[in-house]
């Protein structure tokens, strides 16, 4: 083997100088262009002219030769970089990968923030990590925040609660308990959709069902369906079309129709004459048991009001007594009950429980749907 | 080769992502998002599959190459009516369904015989296609003596000067090098460096062979290589391309920036290896600065009373 001066592995020159001169052993490798060499990938490109006689005439044997040459600089590279036993064996660390391959997929693509992130954003609010546990003053113990063995926690710090005075005493304040969660969940769905329509850059509107722009074939049998019995006749003596699906058997219209019974014929006759005297007879009805108390609460305010003006003395503008309207309106104080059916008086949430309900998730579920 | 069931789970989701359903378990909605663009991507699998007609020798050439790409890779039923230079949507609806953007293809024609097309895939479509005709192909099964283990990553290597010169090799080299690479690791046991696969070129061939190393003790810290050929060993002659644009190309490499190094600032080393820092400072104020106290450099009463009127700057 010819002796070359290798700069880039003095290594190799040692040994060579120290008499390791058997070509079998040595591990140096002569080559005229330094071979492209990418540890990380474990990938060697040699650029020197191939010796084409060689190639033709001994091809698997002077590939062989090549191939031996190429790896032993590979590995000669390798070899290089930091290495540390690992149990019984010793692992390289290799370097990222300088040679460029494509991707497979395109960059993903950064998630939209939702309302309440934008906000924190804006406004600089950095949110803090929250234990998983908190202390629980009741129950003297670490109670999860949220999810496992939490409902059991709550379930026997509950097992009791107090009907505050301002209620009517025979309310059930577990079923309000579980009202007031329901609600938040809806809300919670609410704002979770909302966001996922933000994200997608779908318009809903604030109030009210949203027009959707296509009905599905569903919805468009339903509303046929609907349409065809919205006759005097109750759609009795309405045509069909030969594409039109018959009337669904477990619609509500059919239920309602089948749901009665056969009528004898003097049973309609008073049934009929019932309704002739109604109408003939039309004069103002009157409930007994609600006048009696409007009268009665009318007394009743009367002699309140009366007696508030002979303590205050006179200069008091004399309320008009006996007119309708909430009692509590009138002082400019919030109506009591409205306070405790609302789960957070204080904030700025829509009060009305039924606000979350399942027909404004739908509304927007149909819009997300309508619009893929 | 996947297990029964992995191939079922592929196919049964591989469904669902083709009609671009909603995933309705928890374990789809996982496998979905698995499937998703990524930071730091999954490990590219890879397809076989058969065109109309395949030849004895293709057969043993593709289930080689499977051989070498196995377990991330995936081997498809039956005959495949797909002429991939020609349209290849069909290619890239199986890619979707298996979420795979490697593939191996071959077919044997008249007037393409032993023909292998191998290519890729970016976001679901063609990126590279490179067609070869395949001669003087042993198999793994002609060469006698041990193999190699299964998943091992291949050492590659490329020579002949026209895998840098021409621009059609050039690519041919970063597809193969795709193809054969397997996953990339940040560390690797050095007596695990068991397989060598070596592309040579020459005049519009490629010859690929294939070799186990053997270490063996050189007196120094690093062992001598010899190799031992373990098949499959072919000639691959370059038949057509239809090879990505640059541009497309260049938007398939881009790096995101999260993995890119950061420019590490007013920090270095000198010769010594000693590390410097450069630090930055305000200019200083001649002028207050306290000096050695003489009585000729005395401030005068007048000066004094002016240094108090302009209060020190902080």
């Amino acid at each position: 083997m010819t002796v070359e001066m290798d700069t880039s592995e003095p290594k190799d020159n040692i040994i060579r100088f120290e008499g390791t001169q058997d070509p079998s052993k040595t591990t140096s490798v002569s080559k005229l262009i330094e071979l492209e060499i990418d540890v990380g990938t474990l990938l060697a490109s040699d650029t020197n002219e191939l010796d084409l006689k060689e190639l033709r005439t001994n091809t698997d044997d002077y590939l062989k030769n090549l191939a031996r040459d190429n790896t032993q600089l590979l590995f000669n590279a390798i070899w290089q970089i930091p290495s540390e036993r690992y149990e019984d064996c010793i692992v390289a660390k290799l370097p990222q990968p300088t040679y460029v391959l494509p991707r497979e997929k395109p960059l993903p693509k950064p998630k939209p923030l939702t309302k309440w992130e934008e906000f924190a954003k804006k406004k600089g609010i950095n949110s803090k990590k929250k234990s998983n546990v908190t202390w629980d003053e009741v129950l003297k113990k670490w109670v999860p925040r949220y999810g496992y063995k939490k409902a059991a926690a709550e379930k026997e710090k509950d097992w009791i609660i107090e009907v505050p005075q301002s209620v009517d005493p025979m309310t059930d304040m577990f079923e309000k308990k579980a009202e007031i969660k329901a609600e938040k969940i809806n809300k919670n769905e609410y704002q979770r959709l909302r966001n996922i329509a933000k994200g997608k850059k779908i318009k809903v509107p604030s109030m009210g069902l949203p027009p959707t722009g296509k009905l599905n074939s569903l919805q468009l049998n339903s509303a046929a369906n609907i349409a065809h019995v919205s006759t005097a006749s109750l759609g009795k003596f309405q045509p069909h079309s030969s594409k039109e699906k018959l009337l669904n058997k477990a619609s509500i219209l059919q239920k309602k129709k089948k749901g009665l019974p056969q009528p004898k014929s003097h049973e309609e006759q008073e049934r009929n004459m019932k309704i002739v005297n109604t109408i003939l007879n039309k004069g103002p009805r009157v409930d007994l048991d609600k006048a009696v108390n409007k009268h009665i609460h009318s007394e009743e305010t009367e002699a309140s009001d009366r007696k508030n003006n002979k303590r205050k003395g006179r200069g008091g503008k004399k309320k008009k007594a006996g007119r309708g309207g909430p009692r509590n309106a009138k002082d400019g104080k919030k109506p009591k009950v409205d306070s405790q059916t609302s789960p957070a008086a204080g904030q700025p949430i829509n009060s009305n429980p039924e606000h979350f309900d399942e027909s404004r998730k739908c509304a927007i579920i149909a819009v997300l749907t309508g619009s893929d | 080769m996947a297990t029964v069931e992995q191939t079922f789970h592929h196919h049964r989701h591989g469904y669902y992502c083709m009609l671009d359903l909603q995933p309705i378990t928890h374990k789809g909605k996982k496998v979905l998002q698995e499937r998703e663009p990524k930071l730091i991507e999954n490990t590219k699998q890879s397809i076989f599959f058969h065109g109309r007609s395949t030849s004895e020798t293709l057969r043993k050439c593709m289930k080689d190459l499977f051989q070498l790409k196995k377990p991330d890779a995936l081997p498809l039923k039956g005959k495949h009516d797909i002429l991939p230079m020609e349209d290849s949507s069909p290619i890239e609806t199986s890619a979707k369904k298996f979420d795979s953007s490697l593939f191996f293809f071959g077919s044997h024609t008249k007037k393409r015989p032993n023909n292998i097309v191998i290519g890729r895939l970016y976001d679901h479509q063609i990126l590279d296609l490179v067609e070869f005709g395949v001669e003087n192909f042993k198999s793994l099964e002609d060469y006698p003596g041990d193999k190699i283990p299964i998943g091992t990553k291949p050492c590659l290597l490329f020579a002949g000067p026209q895998f840098e010169l021409d621009p059609t090799l050039k690519r041919t080299k970063n597809l193969l090098v795709d193809a054969f690479q397997r996953e990339t690791v940040s560390s690797i046991r050095l007596q695990g460096l068991e397989h060598v696969i070596m592309f040579t070129t020459h005049e519009n061939k490629i010859f690929m062979r294939s070799y186990r190393v053997l270490l063996k003790k050189s007196g120094t810290r690093t062992p001598r290589v010899e190799l031992v050929e373990i098949g499959p060993s072919m000639d691959l002659t370059l038949r057509r391309t239809k090879l990505a644009s640059d541009d497309l190309f260049k938007i398939a490499c881009k790096k995101p920036k999260e993995l890119k190094a950061k420019k590490v600032k007013n920090i270095s080393k000198d010769v010594f290896g000693s590390k410097l820092g450069r630090v930055h400072i305000k200019q200083q104020d001649i002028k207050r600065l306290q000096t050695r106290k003489m009585k000729g450099l005395k401030k005068t009463r007048q000066e004094k009373l002016r240094h108090k009127k302009q209060p020190r700057k902080s």
